[in-house]
């Protein structure tokens, strides 16, 4: 079954800097773009923060990967949720993230918003029809 | 069943690839098939040569090789997470003007494609790390 498409879940947990683990983890979701399957992405714990607008790692040495989340969308990778009490425990609010979107092909490529605000229960229900899931 | 393997985590400083380990083992043992074991993030450190643990430790990186030459196991480590930790083979040490190599017996640097294709291929795909 080759040619099978599968739900692909890539969540991310850690914050964008200190780790390389949200930098490998994103570099992994590029490269499955190119496979075809159905993905999705879930951010929570710290990892909510790897959406935060206006990041600025200059001072630290880090490349500042933020925009590369932007590019998303073209990859069609166009579902990405993040935990409702991951950003409130954190004190951000929605309007703090990066305003991700895509162009829908089957709607006259009208431009969507990528993020979508859940709770940890209905991240649970995401969880639950996933076949394949990689944290990172 | 068939199973991908995903390692995140080095030898040693985590019990991810000391699990990893035991889980592939004991799937072959029972008959399962194991499609791809794939090293990501500091995992890639699961495949160089170079280590000398104490003697009366277990020798992970040996350990792997032996399971992947005693049943075929593909055992790829991810060249971009290679390139960032130092684990080289004969072809990427050429590339990037490097003295010498070091991956181990039974490992090959392949891309992240090859994670993908595991997760594809396999029943389930197995995660070991944080």
């Amino acid at each position: 079954m080759a040619n099978q498409t599968k739900k692909f879940l890539y969540i991310n947990r850690r914050a964008p800097y200190g780790t390389v683990y949200a930098l490998e983890g994103l570099e992994t979701v590029l490269i499955g773009a190119a496979f075809e399957q159905d993905v999705s992405m879930a951010f929570m714990d710290d990892g909510v923060f790897q959406l935060k607008d206006h990041q600025d790692s200059g001072e630290t040495g880090m490349k500042n990967f933020s925009p590369t989340y932007r590019a998303l969308g073209d990859y069609e990778v166009t579902k990405l949720y993040v935990e409702r009490e991951s950003l409130e425990a954190r004190g951000l609010r929605p309007e703090d993230l990066m305003a991700l979107t895509y162009e829908d092909e089957d709607d006259d490529y009208k431009e969507k918003p990528s993020i979508h605000i859940v709770s940890s229960a209905e991240l649970a229900d995401i969880l639950e029809i996933q076949d394949v899931i990689f944290n990172f | 069943m068939k199973f991908g393997i995903l390692v995140n985590e080095g030898p040693y400083q985590h019990q991810a690839s000391d699990t990893a380990y035991q889980f592939v083992k004991a799937a072959l043992d029972q008959g399962h098939e194991i499609v791809r074991v794939f090293f990501y993030h500091d995992g890639v450190n699961n495949g160089t040569r170079l280590t000398t643990p104490p003697q009366d430790d277990r020798n992970i990186v040996n350990r792997w090789s032996e399971l992947a030459k005693e049943h075929e196991l593909d055992m790829v480590v991810c060249v971009a997470a290679a390139q960032r930790r130092g684990i080289v083979d004969a072809d990427e040490a050429k590339r990037h003007g490097k003295d010498a190599d070091n991956i181990a017996d039974g490992f090959r640097i392949s891309g992240l494609g090859q994670l993908i294709e595991a997760g594809i291929k396999a029943d389930r795909m197995m995660i070991f790390g944080d």
